[in-house]
C-alpha cells in the first residue's frame, strides 16, 4: 500500500475542484506567480539554456550507469558512518524507517518536506506504530494539521488560502491567546516556528528528503527556503534520509550544475535560501549533529522504468516548473490527480508507479501544449511521453470504447480518399442546414462534452476539396492552365 | 525550437501542395481559399493533391496503426511537390515532427517520412521564412489580438511570422492580450474528452482576449479558433474570431467563425 489513490476518479475529482471557489481563487495567481518569475530568473541567465543542456546529460549518464553510481554511493555513506538501506517498495522503506526509529527509543519524529514520504503513506505508518511525526515545512505542517496531502511537490499548501490557515492554526494552537492578529501571512509564520521550535528540541529523529544524493562523497543535499530541514536533520540523535534512488548525481560540480537550474526553474530564484549538505554521522570533532545517519534508497517501480522510454522521466528533479506552466493544472489544481504526483511530471510518472490502469486518466487529461516541455530544466519530452501512455492503453484495450469506435469509424473514412470525400461533402452539407444560418450549434448530442459550456461552430456547408475541384473544374473549360491535381481517386 | 531553414536551391516558383487540413476542409473552406490565394500571390504554384486527414488524432490517442497508414497516404499523395503547406501549425507540427518519430523503426519510410517532415510548413512561417514576404498587400479595418496556437509555436516556431505579414495589412492594428502563449485548453479530443476541463481554459482564454479590447482575435490554427468561437459566443461576446489567413488574404466579407451567416458588419472585425 502507498498513500491514497483517487487517480481513476480524476474526472470526478476535477468537477469538484472546478466548483470549488476558494480553490479556483488560489490557482488564478498561479498565472502571475511562478511562470513569471521563472522566465525572468531564465532571461537573466545567459547560459541558462546551455544549463538545461548539461543538466540533462548529467542526469542521462547517471541513469546509464545507475548500478555503478550507487555502489559507488553507498560505500562512500558507509565510510563516512552512515548506512544504506535500500527498499524495494513503499512498505519496506516504512519498515525500514520504523525499525530504526523503534531501535532508537524514539518518540518525536520531526520531518523536512519529503515527497517519497509522501508517496510511501509514512506520516500514517508512523502515528500506526506508536511514533508522533511532526512535519517541519510550513506547507507541509499546514496540511498535516488538516489531515490532507500537498496539491504541488514543492508548495505543499499551495491550494489553501491565508485565511484557511489561519482558521486551522486557531483551531489547533488553543494554548495562544485568541484575540492574537493573524491577518498577515508573516504572523503565520511566526506563530508556525513558534510551535515547532519546541518539537525541533524534543525530536528524537530527524526525517528529510533529498534534492541530490552525491556518489563520490555520499553526501545528501536539500534546499529548503525555511530552514526548518537544517533543524530537522542536526539537532535529533539520528537524521534519516528518504530519497528514491534516481537521486543520485556523479560528483559535486554535477550537483552544482543541478542546483543552478532547480531553484530558478521552480521559484524563479538564483538560489533557495538555505542548501545543506550532510555526509555521514557527527565526527568527534564536530560540535553538533546527529549521532546516526541513515540512508533508505527507494525503488517503488523505478528500476521498471530504465531502459523502457520513460527512463526520461528519471531525469526529474521534482522543481515543479511543470505544473506551473500547466493549463490542467491551473484549472484543477494537484489534489485532482489523486495520488502524490500532480501536473505533467506526475501524469508520466504515476502510471509508471502505481500502474496506468489505475493513473489512465491522468496522461490522457492533457491538450498537448508543450508548455511543460518548453521549461523542464532537465528537458523531459513530457508529452511524448505521456503519448506513450495513451499507445500503451491502445495496445492493452484500456482505451474507452466510445474513443475506440470512434477513433476505428474516423479511420475507416479517412483509409478511403474518394468515401471521405463524399462523407465530408455530404457531412458539411448537412451540418450546416442544420445550423439553420445561426452559425452554431448549442448542442451536440456526439460532442455533449463540449457543447455544455461553449457553441459548437457550424461548417461554411461546402468542403474545401469540392469547392476547389469545382472551380478547377470551371477553370479548365475556360482554357486555363490547370493548376490542380489529384481530385479524381 | 530550431528554426528550419530554407532549402538553398529554392525554384522562384516552387510548387506547393496545399495541405488544407481535414478541419478547414470540413469546417471553414475559405481558409484554404485564403491560403492558396496567398501562396499564390507570394509566386507559387499551388496543387491541392486529394486528402484527408495527416493523423493526429489517432497518433495523440495512442493508435499508431492508423496514423502511420494515414502518414503513408499523406507522403504518397505530396510526393512529386517541392513543398507541403498547411494553414495550421498543429498539423504541419504533426508531419515535421512527428512523422520521423512514427517511422523511426521503419527502414523503408524512415528517409521519405523524414523528406517530408523536411519540405512540410505552416503558412505564415513558409510566406516569411521561405518565400521572403513582408507585404501581403491587403487591406483588413479594424483593431486585433493575436492567440499564439500552441503546436505552431512550441513545434513549429511560428511567433514572429503572423505578426510581420498582419503588421503589413492595411488598416490593421495589432494588440497583444496578456498570456497570447498560452494554451486556449483546445487540444484535439481532450475538447470533448475532458470537456469541462477544457471548458475552464478557454473561459480564461476568453477572458484575456476580452481584456485586451481588441474587437477581433485571430489564430493559425481551426481547433483552436472553434474552441475560442464557441466559448466567446456562449458568452454572448461581440469579439469576431477569424484565422489569420482570412484577414492576411482580405476576406473581410466572409462572416466570422461561429457568427450567422447574414452579420456581415461583425465580419469586419467590429468596426
Amino acid at each position: 500500500m502507498t498513500a491514497t489513490i483517487t487517480s481513476p476518479a480524476f474526472r470526478e475529482n476535477a468537477h469538484q475542484a472546478l466548483q470549488d471557489k476558494q480553490l479556483q481563487a488560489v490557482l488564478g495567481t498561479m498565472r502571475t506567480g511562478f511562470s513569471v518569475k521563472r522566465a525572468e530568473a531564465a532571461a537573466a541567465l545567459p547560459e541558462f539554456e546551455a544549463l538545461r543542456d548539461s543538466a540533462r546529460d548529467i542526469k542521462n549518464h547517471t541513469l546509464a550507469h545507475l548500478d555503478l553510481y550507487l555502489e559507488q554511493y553507498e560505500a562512500k555513506v558507509t565510510a563516512s558512518g552512515g548506512h544504506v538501506h535500500f527498499a524495494r517498495d513503499a512498505a519496506e522503506a516504512r519498515r525500514i524507517v520504523a525499525d530504526i526509529c523503534r531501535a532508537l527509543g524514539a518518540k518525536t519524529v520531526t520531518k523536512g518536506k519529503s515527497m517519497i514520504s509522501e508517496e510511501i503513506g509514512l506520516n500514517d505508518h508512523l502515528e500506526r506504530e506508536g511514533f508522533t511525526p511532526i512535519e517541519t515545512d510550513l506547507g507541509e505542517y499546514i496540511i498535516q494539521l488538516r489531515h490532507e496531502t500537498p496539491s504541488h511537490i514543492i508548495a505543499p499548501a499551495f491550494h489553501l488560502s491565508a485565511a484557511q490557515v489561519e482558521q486551522d492554526f486557531r483551531r489547533v494552537h488553543t494554548q495562544l491567546p485568541p484575540e492574537r492578529d493573524l491577518s498577515e501571512p508573516v504572523s503565520l509564520l511566526n506563530e508556525a516556528r513558534q510551535a515547532l521550535r519546541q518539537h525541533f528540541l524534543a525530536a528524537d529523529v530527524g526525517i528529510t528528503g533529498a534534492n541530490f544524493l552525491i556518489a563520490e562523497t555520499g553526501t545528501s543535499v536539500i534546499v529548503t527556503n525555511e530552514g526548518n530541514g537544517d533543524l530537522t536533520q542536526t539537532l535529533p540523535k539520528a537524521h534519516i534520509v528518504l530519497a528514491s534512488l534516481e537521486k543520485l548525481v556523479p560528483t559535486l560540480d554535477d550537483c552544482a550544475q543541478m542546483l543552478r537550474v532547480l531553484a530558478r526553474s521552480a521559484t524563479g530564484q538564483d538560489s533557495s535560501v538555505y542548501t545543506t549538505f550532510s555526509t555521514g554521522a557527527r565526527r568527534a570533532s564536530d560540535p553538533d549533529g546527529p549521532g546516526a545517519y541513515h540512508v533508505v534508497l527507494l525503488d517503488n517501480g523505478r528500476t521498471g522504468m530504465l531502459g523502457t522510454s520513460f527512463q526520461e522521466m528519471l531525469r526529474c528533479i521534482r522543481c515543479g516548473a511543470c505544473m506551473n506552466h500547466c493549463p490542467v493544472y491551473q484549472a484543477v489544481g494537484g489534489h485532482a490527480y489523486g495520488w502524490t504526483y500532480p501536473g505533467p511530471m506526475g501524469s508520466v510518472l504515476t502510471p509508471a508507479l502505481i500502474g496506468v490502469e489505475k493513473g489512465g486518466h491522468l496522461p490522457n487529461a492533457s491538450t498537448f501544449c508543450g508548455r511543460c516541455e518548453s521549461v523542464c530544466p532537465v528537458r523531459i519530452p513530457l508529452p511524448k511521453l505521456m503519448r506513450h501512455w495513451r499507445e500503451k492503453e491502445f495496445e492493452r484495450h484500456l482505451t474507452p470504447a466510445t474513443t475506440r469506435s470512434g477513433l476505428a469509424l474516423w479511420g475507416f473514412f479517412a483509409r478511403r480518399p474518394w468515401l471521405y470525400r463524399q462523407a465530408t461533402r455530404l457531412g458539411a452539407a448537412a451540418l450546416a442546414l442544420a445550423a439553420r444560418g445561426k452559425g452554431k450549434f448549442a448542442s451536440l448530442p456526439f460532442a455533449s462534452g463540449w457543447t455544455q459550456g461553449r457553441d459548437f461552430p457550424a461548417p461554411e456547408g461546402r468542403t474545401f476539396q469540392a469547392m476547389w475541384a469545382a472551380q478547377a473544374g470551371k477553370r479548365r473549360l475556360a482554357g486555363a492552365q490547370p493548376d490542380v491535381k489529384g481530385q479524381a481517386q | 525550437m530550431p528554426q528550419q531553414t530554407a532549402s538553398p536551391k529554392l525554384p522562384q516558383h516552387p510548387r506547393v501542395g496545399l495541405f488544407v487540413t481535414c478541419l478547414v476542409d470540413l469546417m471553414r473552406p475559405s481558409v484554404g481559399f485564403a491560403a492558396a490565394k496567398l501562396l499564390q500571390d507570394a509566386g507559387c504554384h499551388v496543387e491541392v493533391p486529394a486528402q484527408t486527414c495527416c493523423g493526429q488524432p489517432a497518433f495523440n490517442s495512442g493508435d499508431r496503426a492508423t496514423a502511420a497508414d494515414l502518414a503513408r497516404a499523406m507522403i504518397r499523395a505530396f510526393s512529386h511537390l517541392d513543398y507541403v503547406v498547411a494553414p495550421s501549425g498543429s498539423c504541419a507540427g504533426m508531419v515535421r515532427r512527428h512523422y520521423p518519430e512514427l517511422f523511426a523503426d521503419d527502414p523503408d519510410l524512415r528517409g521519405k517520412a523524414n523528406a517530408f517532415a523536411e519540405k512540410t510548413w505552416e503558412l505564415t512561417s513558409f510566406l516569411v521564412d521561405v518565400m521572403g514576404v513582408s507585404d501581403v498587400n491587403a487591406r483588413f479595418e479594424g483593431v486585433a489580438t493575436y492567440h499564439d496556437s500552441c503546436a505552431g509555436l512550441r513545434e513549429m516556431g511560428v511567433q514572429a511570422q503572423p505578426r510581420k505579414l498582419l503588421g503589413s495589412v492595411r488598416g490593421l492594428k495589432l494588440v497583444e492580450m496578456e498570456g497570447s502563449d498560452i494554451c486556449c485548453g483546445f487540444g484535439g479530443t481532450f475538447a470533448v474528452k475532458y470537456g469541462e476541463i477544457s471548458n475552464a481554459i478557454v473561459a480564461e482564454k476568453t477572458a484575456r482576449i476580452t481584456e485586451s479590447g481588441a474587437p477581433m482575435v485571430l489564430a493559425g490554427d481551426l481547433g483552436c479558433l472553434m474552441n475560442m468561437a464557441g466559448k466567446l459566443s456562449r458568452q454572448n461576446s461581440p469579439t469576431a474570431v477569424r484565422h489569420v489567413a482570412e484577414v492576411l488574404a482580405g476576406m473581410d466579407e466572409l462572416p466570422p467563425i461561429a457568427a450567422p451567416a447574414a452579420s456581415s458588419a461583425a465580419g469586419k472585425g467590429g468596426v
